[in-house]
């Protein structure tokens, strides 16, 4: 008896709890009401955000700021950091178009550029594995060491970019759609099948949650942090060379400062410092209101220099609601949006 | 002044969630008395230290504390600390970059007459001279750091003196000490019980206390049992008073099984902690691990994991000689190691009971890419039975969950990987008497089906109960082993008594 009963009970609860979009919605109410009002304030306060173009052109622009942050949140979740993804967004950015004003091909020149980002994940990777060293003090060290070899192989100028073909690549449409967005779309099923179907994934986050616990459970955790870590420049490689395209060109000083926004779109959606705790769809979400607050405080004609003001104080909030989620505010936070399950 | 107790503590109750820790303990110490404080693992010493150092909190309205006759409220660390009382914990609490000087006026600096600065000449002039009053030959300039580790608790000795301590708690003042030092520190209680400090002095080991202690306090339970002066205790009497003679709670069950071969053996393994260790375990055999905290048990334990380096010996399992440099290789050869510390340790406290139980067999229902949800429910189910593992659902997060409830989710995780050598550190530890049942019956029906079974458990009880034999450790090395004859009340007391660094045949 007691076995039928529960057999009976037990598919309706699995689906609605496996359902991934219920989950999302539940695991986001918070950030995704903050997007909502956000939108919503916008739409009420200018005649141009609630329009297709611009709405499109917001997506694009997130495109570079959600790659970086898709690689910050398998980094954080395993309890790491990476500072260098602005530099190696500058550095990846520069390499491409020097390739293929060099004369190699345009898929070529890519690949290389990508392998580039991929060494420089192995080098942050393998000193954070092996070593011990604080991922921070790393990752901001060789921060600036990548950025400084941007300025070295272009001598500190631009490198305009000459083939068409590449530079519609960041600027073109497909269907009416800017193709950074298709991109965009391919990574995040990609990680998010790395993430929520592989072993890997799942080893990720106990790294994260309990590194002592992962290590007593047999898991090899110097392997998966390296490779973290490479996953993490490979998509910073990658978001560096769509900028590239879309400005015509490898700049040494593209991609300053990402590295925040990277955090903030990550934490943001509910990635913890701590780590163990991150979600691809939450960090989207997180991007999409950096997105949405930079493109509204544009629209509203807010000096440069005080957007700047304004996000900072936005990022306290975030890693202060990070706090509040997963700290001695747990109760406030029942309070105001329910218990939170993962 | 002489009749005049310095600290009175009447009626102590302490109750945590779902346990009562401390019943009404009684404690009275007079100034200048060196007060023993006895008991098993888990007797309610370290708490009723606690309550008295202003960590814990008494029980709302149950007993009270009386510092000279007056009552007084202790309600936080610097309460104790105004009325007189020191805790030099068993772990050494200096700041070690530091030099000495700066550790005994860390919190009360002194102060030039230009108020914000620090008179570091002033400091150091007078640590110097509270060092040489206790005839300690350190240069108050020198590292803590650079200080054995003997001289660094003189120096705590000295920091609890320079805040006008009248009290002075030692909590395992000797664990980490040579002969040579514990020596000087002996000497260094001496002038302190001369000049008027009482001092109460926590140790498991017989002989320290008889040498240092006037009178003795056991608890046992939570219970007060006694309290006497040391010249009218014998090591028997005491040992006879922390053990007692209740009848056990956890039955005993009969079992009759035949022991297999040999799939363990350990000969003369060797490292930092652990001196020539000797012993073989069977196929369906439990063999228990006695002993007192810091005896080398979790050690060995984690050596055989592979998580700790082996500096000497070798590991045999099924007959052929193993290297096992890190956990994995340890699970790829069937052991399973349940740790003590099951929250710091074991489990995945912010991910859910099914990722809990399921990541050490990932590769079952994960292939490449893609989870097959059938078989990680299906997994699920199985362990929730096993141990009737109390849940909302398999979405539940751990730390939602009991203590014992949790312990039974670490458990599956380990028993979800079919191991042939299942090693418990403390597996009851802090949990409720249901599921202590629960594990109980669980290790009896491994063993039936084959595990072979390493038990550490600081639980007379627990051990004698379900081990076949018992090892008994003592700081790093095996100082015996007892077939387990079943008369429980004997074998408590040669454990007892083998635990404490003694031998066998002094006894009857």
């Amino acid at each position: 008896m007691m076995k039928d009963n529960r057999q009976t009970e037990k598919p309706k609860k699995n689906v609605l709890i496996n359902n991934p979009v219920v989950r999302f919605f539940k695991n986001n109410i918070g950030i995704l009401l903050a997007l909502f009002v956000m939108c919503l304030a916008l739409t009420l306060a200018t005649d141009s955000f609630f329009d297709s173009k611009n709405l499109l052109n917001v997506l694009r622009q997130i495109c570079i700021n959600a790659l970086l942050a898709f690689g910050m949140t398998f980094v954080l979740i395993i309890g790491g950091i990476d500072l260098t993804v602005g530099s190696v967004v500058g550095a990846s950015g520069v390499a491409v178009v020097m390739l293929m004003e060099a004369g190699i091909p345009m898929v070529p020149a890519i690949l290389l550029s990508l392998l580039f980002g991929a060494v420089i994940g192995l080098i942050n990777g393998v000193i954070i594995a092996t070593t011990g060293m604080p991922p921070f003090i790393v990752t901001l060290s060789l921060m600036g060491s990548i950025r400084g070899l941007a300025y070295i192989i272009t001598d500190g100028r631009s490198v305009a970019s000459s083939n068409s073909t590449f530079t519609s690549m960041g600027n073109g449409y497909f269907l009416g759609i800017p193709i950074p967005i298709y991109i965009l779309v391919i990574v995040m099923i990609i990680v998010s099948t790395i993430l929520y179907k592989t072993r890997f994934g799942r080893r990720m986050y106990a790294i994260g949650g309990n590194p002592t616990a992962a290590r007593y459970t047999g898991i090899n955790i110097k392997s998966i942090t390296i490779k973290v870590y490479i996953i993490s420049a490979v998509l910073a490689s990658l978001a560096g060379i769509i900028l590239a395209s879309r400005m015509f060109s490898g700049q040494p000083t593209a991609g300053q400062g990402y590295e925040s926004d990277a955090i903030a779109a990550a934490v943001l959606g509910g990635t913890s410092f701590t780590g163990g705790i991150g979600t691809i769809g939450g960090t989207l979400v997180g991007a999409l209101v950096i997105g949405v607050l930079s493109n509204g405080l544009n629209l509203l004609h807010i000096p440069s220099y005080v957007q700047m003001v304004i996000k900072g104080i936005v990022i306290i909030m975030a890693v202060g609601f990070d706090i509040i989620k997963h700290g001695k505010g747990l109760q406030i936070s029942q309070l105001l949006f329910g218990r939170q399950k993962s | 002044m002489d009749n005049q107790y310095f600290l009175e503590m009447y009626g102590i109750c302490k109750t945590f969630p779902g346990a009562r820790v401390l019943n009404n303990v009684e404690l009275k110490i007079k100034p200048g008395e060196v007060r023993a404080l006895m008991g098993e693992n888990g007797a309610g010493k370290s708490t009723l230290i606690k309550i008295l150092g202003g960590i814990y909190s008494k029980d709302h309205g149950c007993g009270c504390i009386k510092i000279n006759g007056k009552e007084v409220e202790i309600n936080s660390v610097h309460d104790a600390m105004a009325h007189g009382i020191s805790i030099i914990h068993q772990e050494i609490c200096l700041a070690e970059n530091m030099s000495v000087a700066d550790n005994l006026f860390m919190g009360q600096e002194m102060l030039k007459k230009v108020k914000c600065f620090v008179d570091d000449k002033q400091m150091i002039k007078k640590a110097q001279q509270v060092i040489d009053s206790m005839g300690m030959d350190i240069d108050v300039r020198t590292k803590v750091g650079d200080l054995s580790i003997a001289k660094q608790q003189m120096v705590e000795i000295c920091r609890a003196l320079m805040y006008d301590s009248k009290l002075i708690v030692m909590d395992e003042p000797t664990s980490s000490l040579t002969q040579a030092e514990i020596e000087q520190l002996f000497a260094q209680i001496e002038k302190l019980k001369k000049s008027g400090i009482a001092i109460i002095y926590i140790s498991h080991r017989m002989d320290e206390i008889f040498r240092i202690a006037d009178s003795i306090t056991v608890l046992r339970d939570g219970e007060l049992i006694g309290t006497d002066l040391a010249a009218n205790l014998d090591r028997d009497r005491l040992i006879a008073m922390m053990v007692g003679r209740e009848l056990m709670e956890v039955q005993k069950t009969e079992r009759k099984h035949e022991l297999a071969d040999e799939c363990l053996v350990v000969k003369n393994l060797g490292n930092m902690k652990l001196r020539d260790i000797n012993f073989s375990l069977r196929r369906g055999e439990i063999l228990g691990f006695a002993g007192l905290v810091g005896a080398g048990r979790t050690e060995l334990a984690r050596a055989i994991f592979g998580i700790d380096r082996i500096d000497s010996g070798e590991i045999y399992i099924n007959g052929e000689k193993v290297s096992i440099k890190n956990p994995r290789d340890a699970i790829a050869r069937k052991i399973a190691y349940v740790p003590e510390d099951r929250k710091h340790e074991g489990l995945f406290l912010v991910h859910d009971i099914r990722y809990n139980i399921s990541i050490s067999i990932l590769e079952r229902f994960i292939k490449i890419v893609g989870v097959n949800r059938k078989k990680e429910q299906a997994i699920l189910d199985e362990h929730r039975e096993k141990l009737s593992i109390r849940m909302t659902s398999g979405d539940q997060k751990v730390q939602e969950l009991s203590g014992g409830n949790q312990q039974k989710v670490l458990v599956s995780k380990w028993l979800a990987t079919d191991p042939e050598i299942l090693i418990l550190d403390e597996p009851t530890r802090g949990i409720d008497v249901g599921a202590k049942a629960a594990i109980y019956r669980l290790i009896y029906d491994l063993a039936e089906q084959g595990v072979a079974i390493m038990l550490i458990s600081s639980e007379m009880e627990e051990i004698i109960n379900l081990s076949d034999r018992i090892i008994v450790m003592h700081e790093g090395e095996i100082a015996g082993e007892l077939e387990n004859r079943g008369t429980s009340e004997s074998m408590q007391e040669e454990i007892m008594v083998l635990a404490s660094g003694g031998r066998l045949n002094d006894e009857r």
